[in-house]
């Protein structure tokens, strides 16, 4: 059974990769070289493989000899960033979410403004006009905690749900046996490549070339802070979690308390990556900068949308602004949510299958 | 325009460009000449994959060690002893600095690859190839201060006495303008590269055949550097009738194909001419130890075309082509196609099966596996072609560089007639046949570009600033 539909991307994939394993010259700098090495001939399955195994470093673009304006005309980063882009599309679970992938800056945008909305009436009705114009001490006499994690849990739910569907396709794209089979060393490697963004190293670890011809560890940098900003607000939520419901310790938290201490170091963190990241995109070659649907550019903002807010809600609390901001705050999580599901945010899954898949291949 | 400098480099390859650096290190200002525009600079070290290094020890991107001896050895093997020894001594001796010296100028080396050409022992390769390698020397350039004009053309040296003067050229400017310019210098390093792209003057040596020839690398090394000095007076080394050139796809581009279209499956078929009969053993050694010879084989063809044929058993044994073979389920189908007379073809398959001998093939070793009693015989991985799909790839000579070139000493000073010192020196391929008279050695080209150029440039600069 054929997984993948061959599109103009794939075929553009395949002529690249023909010319590449003809050539072999960019086999040091990243994962890519060596998987295609596998090949004598490059299938819709195995082009979404690559695609998705190429971190975007552009080393083998600025060394390429065929590139324009030589009439070959090679450009893997540029052709591979446009076969992703269908991946997200194609691959994602249910398939009637596909319009919303593709419209990536609309649909953040829309479902943070709903969202807000959705949680500005509702604090309207249950408490009246008047809760606007004033400060509080906790959060939850504004949402209650019960609507606030029941709201969250559903969404997570949903979101693990698309995941796991979306996954489970890729993984049979790729051809990769059982997920209990793999070994373990496998997915250490795999975990190693994906916490060090090796393959964003270049092959010498002198960075990528994003920025043009000169190696750089500057978006590498910023996606560690995202990435792990990210992460440390997530051990925030999930330890504040543990507070309330085992501990017996609801919020508000006071600054040293764990919740808060990983909250706090993870929303700068996160807040400095993103808008990082929005500057490292802007500064591009315009050669590999691909278009994405506005799928990346809408994770970025919407991350340094939630860290902004979340880090202003506690300076905010002797304000009257307090329960705008908590309700917008909220709404451009819940918009978060949605693109872990449907948006950009998938990067990180499909790549982590394309890692796993390469050190398995490794394997004797 | 108009501008004076110290050193003038003409030809930002590797060799020019190390001089160049070499020289602005020595606190001379210099200015670089490049005739290609930026995105296609660096000549045909563009091209290039690795560097040919003496070592006594393993190194991170070489092997075991590969001692002086033996790399004089191999030398003199492949040149038939067709070389100046001391140059070519200096240049075994001074190989040993490169690797450093491109390292310190941020040029990165993968470790010893143990890919087709068993070539991790003898040589280094960087890392992403030549154009990495490039990238790397032009950041060096920049970060030195040195002054790089591109799309020079028609550059015109003025020589008085066997000392350069200026050169003047012009290049382009805002709306298609031409601007004429000239710089005036104490010293020129000429690294212009052959003049394997000017097939006009290879064909005075070579008759119009040559016209039909690719040529692998850059369309800018048409020698007219080399001309203006020989021109001049310098006296020269090699023979216009000498060139490198190996087989390739027929279907390469007619200019900087490079690597690419190389076609490693000769060993493992048989090579027909247009008459469909074959003229040369295919399986008389390791492909990389013959791939030069077949330019010249299928060079002497007619239309200088050659076919390479080969049945389902070769497939996966070779480096995949980059454009896709011919392809038929009978002998005559692809005959039909490659417009070969069919019944020939199928005589000579037939009767190429007929004279295999038994024995166990092993196309990584010399495996001995023949064929007798034919008028050409094949001497190794003969196996009967009998297997369809059969497949076959157009074969055209490629050629990859020339010989001629000009005379230097140990301080790579060019040699002019009736003059004893001089201001102009050289570097790369436009003296390689002073080391290299004849034949090749994976990588030596390179080698000589790194010696002579850091050479070039500190002499240069010496005679320049003092």
């Amino acid at each position: 059974m054929q997984l993948v539909e061959t599109s103009p991307q794939h075929e553009e994939g395949a002529r690249i990769m023909t010319i590449c394993n003809a050539c072999r010259y960019c086999e040091g700098h990243c994962a890519v070289f060596p998987a295609m090495e596998k090949h004598l001939t490059f299938d819709a399955s195995t082009i979404e493989y690559l695609a998705n195994l190429c971190h975007q470093c552009g080393a083998c673009f600025q060394h390429c000899q065929y590139a324009e304006p030589h009439e070959f005309a090679v450009n893997v980063p540029d052709t591979f960033a446009a076969v992703r882009t269908s991946s997200y599309v194609n691959h994602i679970w249910p398939g009637m979410a596909r319009p919303l992938v593709r419209h990536g800056r609309t649909f953040s945008f829309v479902s943070a403004l709903l969202a807000t909305t959705a949680f500005s009436i509702g604090v309207y009705l249950e408490h009246g006009g008047q809760v606007f114009s004033r400060s509080h001490d906790s959060f939850y006499e504004v949402i209650p905690h019960g609507v606030m994690a029941g709201t969250f849990s559903l969404l997570g739910v949903a979101v693990l749900l698309v995941w796991t569907m979306s996954l489970v396709r890729f993984w049979r794209i790729l051809g990769l046996p059982s997920a209990f089979f793999i070994d373990r060393q496998t997915y250490v490697r795999a975990l190693k490549s994906m916490l060090t963004l090796e393959n964003l190293g270049g092959g010498h670890g002198k960075g990528c070339y994003q920025h043009g011809e000169r190696a750089s560890q500057i978006k590498r940098w910023f996606h560690h802070l995202t990435m792990y900003g990210f992460l440390l607000c997530f051990a925030a939520t999930s330890l504040g979690t543990v507070y309330h419901y085992v501990l017996q310790f609801p919020a508000p938290y006071d600054w040293l308390t764990g919740p808060k201490l990983l909250g706090t170091l993870g929303g700068v963190s996160l807040l400095f990556g993103s808008a990082g990241l929005y500057w490292s995109r802007r500064q591009t070659t315009p050669e590999i900068d691909t278009e994405d649907h506005g799928m990346g550019v809408s994770l970025i903002v919407l991350l340094f949308a939630t860290s902004l807010s979340g880090l202003a809600l506690p300076l905010l609390k002797d304000s009257s602004w307090l329960v705008v901001a908590l309700c917008l705050h909220l709404g451009i999580v819940v918009a978060m949510f949605t693109c872990f599901a449907w948006g950009k945010f998938m990067h990180g899954m499909y790549r982590a299958v394309a890692l796993i898949k390469s050190e398995h291949d490794e394997l004797p | 325009m108009k501008a004076e400098f110290d050193v003038i480099v003409i030809g930002a390859g590797h060799a020019g460009l190390t001089a160049a650096i070499c020289a602005a290190e020595e606190g001379a200002s210099v200015c670089v000449l490049e005739v290609a525009p930026r995105n296609l600079r660096g000549g045909n070290s563009r091209h290039t994959r690795n560097l040919r290094a003496m070592h006594e020890e393993p190194m991170h991107s070489l092997d075991g060690q590969y001692g002086y001896e033996e790399y004089w050895q191999d030398l003199i093997r492949v040149t038939g002893g067709q070389t100046d020894e001391p140059l070519a001594r200096l240049t075994i001796q001074r190989s040993e600095d490169s690797i450093d010296w491109l390292k310190q100028h941020g040029v990165a080396f993968q470790p010893p690859l143990s890919g087709t050409l068993h070539l991790g022992r003898t040589n280094a390769f960087f890392l992403g190839g030549g154009k990495a390698l490039m990238n790397a020397l032009f950041q060096a350039a920049e970060d030195l201060g040195i002054h790089v004009m591109y799309e020079t053309e028609d550059v015109s040296l003025k020589f008085e006495a066997g000392q350069f003067r200026s050169a003047s050229f012009t290049r382009a400017a805002v709306s298609q303008h031409k601007e004429s310019c000239q710089v005036e210098g104490r010293a020129i390093v000429v690294a212009a590269g052959g003049f394997e792209a000017n097939l006009e003057w290879l064909a005075e040596a070579w008759g119009d055949a040559v016209l039909n020839f690719l040529v692998r690398g850059t369309p800018y090394n048409r020698g007219d550097i080399l001309k203006q000095l020989l021109d001049a007076g310098a006296e020269k080394v090699g023979d216009v009738r000498q060139c490198h050139a190996v087989a390739i796809d027929g279907r390469a581009p007619k200019f900087d194909g490079g690597i690419c279209s190389r076609i490693d499956c000769v060993p493992l078929g048989i090579v027909v001419n247009q008459a469909g009969e074959r003229f040369y053993d295919e399986g008389e050694d390791f492909w990389p130890k013959r791939y030069a010879i077949w330019g010249r084989l299928v060079a002497e063809q007619n239309n200088q075309v050659a076919y390479t044929i080969i049945d389902d058993k070769a497939q996966g044994l070779f480096m995949p082509p980059v454009f896709p073979a011919v392809q038929s389920d009978s002998i005559e189908g692809l005959a039909q196609t490659l417009g070969l007379p069919p019944s020939q073809l199928c005589q000579t398959v037939e009767g190429f099966n007929q004279a295999v001998a038994s024995g166990e093939f092993n196309h990584q070793d010399l495996d001995g596996c023949r064929t007798e009693g034919l008028a050409i015989n094949k001497s190794h991985w003969a196996r009967t072609i009998d297997q369809p799909p059969y497949r076959a790839y157009l074969l055209r000579p490629g050629i990859t560089f020339t010989y001629l070139g000009v005379r230097v000493d140990e301080r790579a000073m060019v040699q002019f007639e009736n003059h004893h010192d001089s201001n102009v020196f050289a570097a790369g391929e436009i003296m390689a046949g002073n080391v290299l008279g004849e034949g090749y050695l994976a990588g030596i080209g390179m080698t000589i570009g790194s010696v002579f150029g850091r050479i070039a440039g500190k002499e240069a600069a010496t005679l320049a600033v003092g």
